[in-house]
């Protein structure tokens, strides 16, 4: 039975599913169960965003704000939640974070990248995959 | 400064910064040597600045781990004046350069950065963008088709490299195979010695040698007032994103003050004017950079490699450089600002396309950025100067009370006196003024109208609802505008 899961999220459609997912595998004993919230902002989103938004302050302001309703979404099932914001590359801070903290479960979604696709970029989920020292569902 | 403190911002993070120094000067030399022909000078002047600005700013910087040195936004309002008046004209532009900047510093200006709107910032950096593209295109000028081959070459290996291994800058594998190629092959493409000299010394300290006279200010003054803003606009900026990368803040004003003695240095060493640079300051922050230590690596590493390889650096096709710079536009340009120009205001779309526009027209940065201050203005004083005002008869019609809402000053009064009817025949008339908040001697100016206009009818005014703030400037000014014929 997973209680502390940690949930990595890009705030796209594909990591909504995840927490739907999780959601309906939790329901049973929810009350139990702390559902975080990862995002990791990388180089590229820092200069889209500070650009977008003037400073740091108000860039991390926004941040919360975009992942606000998911928050009390999540919260609203009876689930505990938290967000968690890290800076730097997706997969190693999120499988730093994963081993640090002690999580049972690490959730993420999985993109719809085609064969070649993922042949050439690989992705942050395989690497998860291959690094997270506990279970780690991806998913589809 | 304390010893703690000096150990904080050099030696905390030593591996990762040398590490990352040493990457960002390797992918430095491509840039400073294209950044300098831009300009109209030689290799050696962007290649004296990069080393000179990064290693001063690495003291005497406020965003430690960010990276300074000759750039594109700087070589690209500079060109007029190296055309027309030469290498010496810019060293002292430069030194005037700085010193303007030591000041914006010194008085703290920083904070007013926060008044140039997004929408211009997002212009500046896909106008500059668009300009380093434009700048390379002369590159392909007489030249056998072999340069599009090599350009292709360049921008293939350096977008694919980095799925192999993201430790070497892939800019860097890019030029060394893409000369290899053209030496080994001996195919005829102008490269960097072509374009200039390329000395293998370090730099000497030397005042520019130009008339001190009131004719060489009126010449060098506009350049280094241009190279000012866009310096500091590029740099703040980019001290920005490294404080979101690293989340952590930094003094903006010893930045700018930090820029300005960079560049002051530079000039009399024989370098140009230089900023931060967004895409080497991710580059560094990337590969681990952290503190004051990366920037002073860079600098070293890439003079001592000038200093080594400068026999081979000229050999380097121009076209392995176009390709690198090609690679700079398009990381500079902010795509995201064209994926998402529907979902933003039309105003700021608009500010942003004329921003670009006059940059892309006049070929200077500054231009754009005044011109898209002005406008924003513009269309901040019209957004903001709407009032509305609704009239509502009480009483049966015997007295008479306006709702104001909106901004009362000089660019308001107008529209706000056309809501008022004077030809009421009325008891009394009360103005609402919850909603609203008076500015200026315009706004009390139009209230002592009103009053005035009512008592030529016997009819009192009455105002309610008026703020703290409101209410002070009418009893401070509503005296004397009485009667002054509004």
């Amino acid at each position: 039975m997973f209680k502390k899961i940690l949930l990595a999220t890009d705030g796209s459609e594909h990591s909504s599913r995840a927490i739907d997912q999780v959601l309906k595998m939790v329901a049973p004993y929810k009350d139990h169960v702390t559902l975080d919230l990862i995002y990791v902002v990388n180089g590229t989103s820092s200069k889209d965003d500070v650009l977008q938004y003037g400073d740091l302050h108000t860039a991390k302001m926004k941040r919360k704000e975009k992942f606000s309703d998911t928050l009390s979404y999540v919260e609203d099932k009876g689930v505990q939640t938290d967000l968690i914001i890290l800076h730097g590359e997706p997969a190693p801070e999120i499988t730093e974070y994963a081993n640090k903290q002690a999580y049972d479960c690490v959730v993420i979604g999985s993109r719809g990248r085609n064969k070649f696709q993922t042949l050439v970029l690989g992705s942050v989920s395989h690497k998860i995959v291959k690094y997270v020292q506990v279970p780690v569902i991806v998913v589809k | 400064m304390t010893v703690a403190t000096i150990k904080k911002e050099w030696f905390t993070n030593v591996k990762g910064d040398v590490l990352s120094g040493i990457v960002v000067a390797l992918a430095l030399i491509p840039e400073a040597i294209a950044f300098s022909i831009i300009a109209g000078v030689d290799p050696m002047v962007g290649l004296y600045a990069s080393f000179s600005i990064a290693v001063v700013i690495a003291f005497v910087g406020g965003r430690p781990g960010m990276i300074s040195g000759a750039t594109g936004a700087m070589a690209l309002v500079m060109i007029t004046l190296v055309a027309d008046y030469g290498l010496q004209y810019l060293l002292a532009t430069t030194i005037l350069t700085g010193l303007l900047q030591i000041l914006f510093g010194l008085f703290r200006l920083a904070r007013f950065m926060k008044f140039i709107p997004r929408s211009v910032m997002i212009g500046f950096v896909n106008a500059l963008g668009i300009l380093i593209f434009t700048s390379q295109l002369e590159h392909f000028h007489n030249e056998s088709f072999m340069i599009y081959v090599l350009v292709g070459l360049t921008l293939a290996i350096i977008y694919l490299f980095p799925f192999i291994s993201e430790t070497i800058p892939s800019t860097l594998i890019a030029i060394v195979v893409v000369s290899i190629l053209a030496i080994t092959m001996n195919i005829d493409v102008r490269n960097v010695g072509d374009m200039g000299e390329l000395t293998r010394s370090l730099p000497i300290f030397a005042l520019p040698d130009i008339p001190l006279n009131l004719e060489t200010l009126r010449i060098i003054f506009p350049y280094a007032i241009a190279l000012t803003i866009v310096g500091l606009l590029e740099s703040l900026l980019t001290a920005s994103i490294v404080d979101d990368m690293t989340d952590t803040d930094s003094d903006k004003n010893k930045e700018s003050r930090g820029q300005g003695i960079a560049n002051v240095v530079t000039g009399f060493f024989g370098g140009m004017a230089g900023c931060a640079m967004i895409g080497q300051s991710v580059i560094n922050v990337k590969s681990g950079g952290l503190t004051r230590l990366s920037p002073l690596v860079a600098g070293v590493v890439l003079m001592f490699l000038i200093i080594v390889l400068g026999d081979i650096v000229v050999e380097i096709p121009m076209a392995a450089l176009a390709g690198v710079m090609i690679m700079v536009a398009i990381g500079t340009f902010d795509w995201h600002s064209i994926t998402s120009i529907h979902k933003v205001p039309i105003t700021d779309a608009v500010i942003m396309i004329i921003t670009v526009l006059t940059v892309v027209i006049t070929h200077n940065l500054a231009y754009g950025v005044l011109t898209g201050v002005l406008l924003s203005m513009i269309v901040f004083a019209v957004k903001i100067s709407r009032v509305r005002v609704l009239g509502q008869y009480m009483d049966e019609g015997t007295r008479k009370i306006y709702y104001v809402q909106g901004q009362l000053f000089f660019a308001s009064v107008t529209e706000f006196l056309e809501g008022i009817d004077f030809d009421d025949d009325l008891e009394e008339v009360i103005i609402d003024l919850n909603e609203s908040h008076l500015w200026d001697d315009s706004a009390i100016g139009a209230l002592d109208h009103i009053e005035s206009k009512f008592k030529e009818k016997g009819t009192p005014v009455k105002y309610i609802g008026l703020n703290g703030q409101s209410k002070r400037l009418l009893q401070r000014l509503g005296g004397s505008t009485k009667n002054s014929g509004h």
